[in-house]
């Protein structure tokens, strides 16, 4: 027996059924980006170009290591709402539900590979 | 019973019923440049991984990376996500409730448009 009525049930969600929560996710993300973006630029533009010695002496330092990994982390999320949200617009049926697996599918690899690179060169 | 059959049903009109605005253009090229950066996200990692292989594969990543083809994608996806930065700031202010008549929409519009080639150029120089 349900104790909600349906009218508390669909209270707050609007179309999507699942309320501002996508919308909020996005925010919060974007604006943890805002400060990650331009650091991570710096460090990464002064990797790229360096020999194998010197890639491996920046990552082994703990704030280019933890600055990447979190910018990976959170721009894959960020990724991951962004593309769904575009396949949604675009596509449907089947294939919809297909590229939206395929799109949360790369995200957590890339997260995977990226997370796994840098603990391999800080350790 | 009632069998269910595909109904071809009209299709409410899209973008040939409007007349091609400033603001469609500042708002396709968010969508663009941030699915676009995907292409600069695997470069990244490959070539993290590359570099926490071994010396030779990173020397392959490496060399595809420093290559013209990898500055020339290293340079769109700056001007790409500085676009997308750009946007995401303004987006961030529409959604407060603020800059939300046309003429102050457009302003910032250009802003984005002008401010990300700026910031670009600028990571090119100091970077």
């Amino acid at each position: 027996m349900r104790y909600l009525t349906a009218r508390k049930r669909a209270i707050g969600k609007g179309a999507s059924g699942t309320g501002t929560e996508h919308h909020w996710q996005m925010q919060v993300s974007a604006v943890a980006l805002a400060f990650l973006v331009p650091t991570f630029l710096i460090v990464m533009g002064r990797a790229i170009g360096q020999d194998h010695a010197g890639v491996l002496a920046t990552f082994a330092r703990p704030f280019p290591a933890i600055l990447a990994g979190l910018t990976i982390f959170v721009s894959m999320i960020h990724f991951k709402k962004g593309a769904i949200m575009m396949i949604e617009d675009y596509w449907h049926g089947s294939l919809r539900k297909v590229l939206i697996m395929l799109v949360i599918g790369l995200s957590y690899s890339i997260i995977a590979v990226g997370l796994f690179a840098l603990a391999k060169m800080a350790l | 019973m009632a069998i269910e059959q595909p109904v071809e049903r009209p299709l409410s009109p899209h973008l040939q019923v409007y007349r091609r605005e400033f603001n469609m253009l500042t708002s396709i090229l968010t969508r663009i440049t941030g699915n676009a950066l995907i292409v600069s996200a695997l470069m990244i990692v490959w070539w993290l991984l590359a570099a926490s292989t071994s010396e030779s594969y990173f020397a392959v990543a490496n060399g595809f990376v420093t290559s013209w083809f990898g500055q020339l994608i290293w340079a769109l996806s700056l001007l790409g996500i500085w676009y997308h930065y750009l946007a995401g700031l303004r987006h961030l202010y529409f959604d407060a409730g603020h800059g939300l008549d046309m003429e102050t929409a457009d302003k910032l519009g250009w802003v984005c448009l002008i401010g990300s080639v700026v910031l670009t150029l600028i990571t090119l120089l100091i970077v």
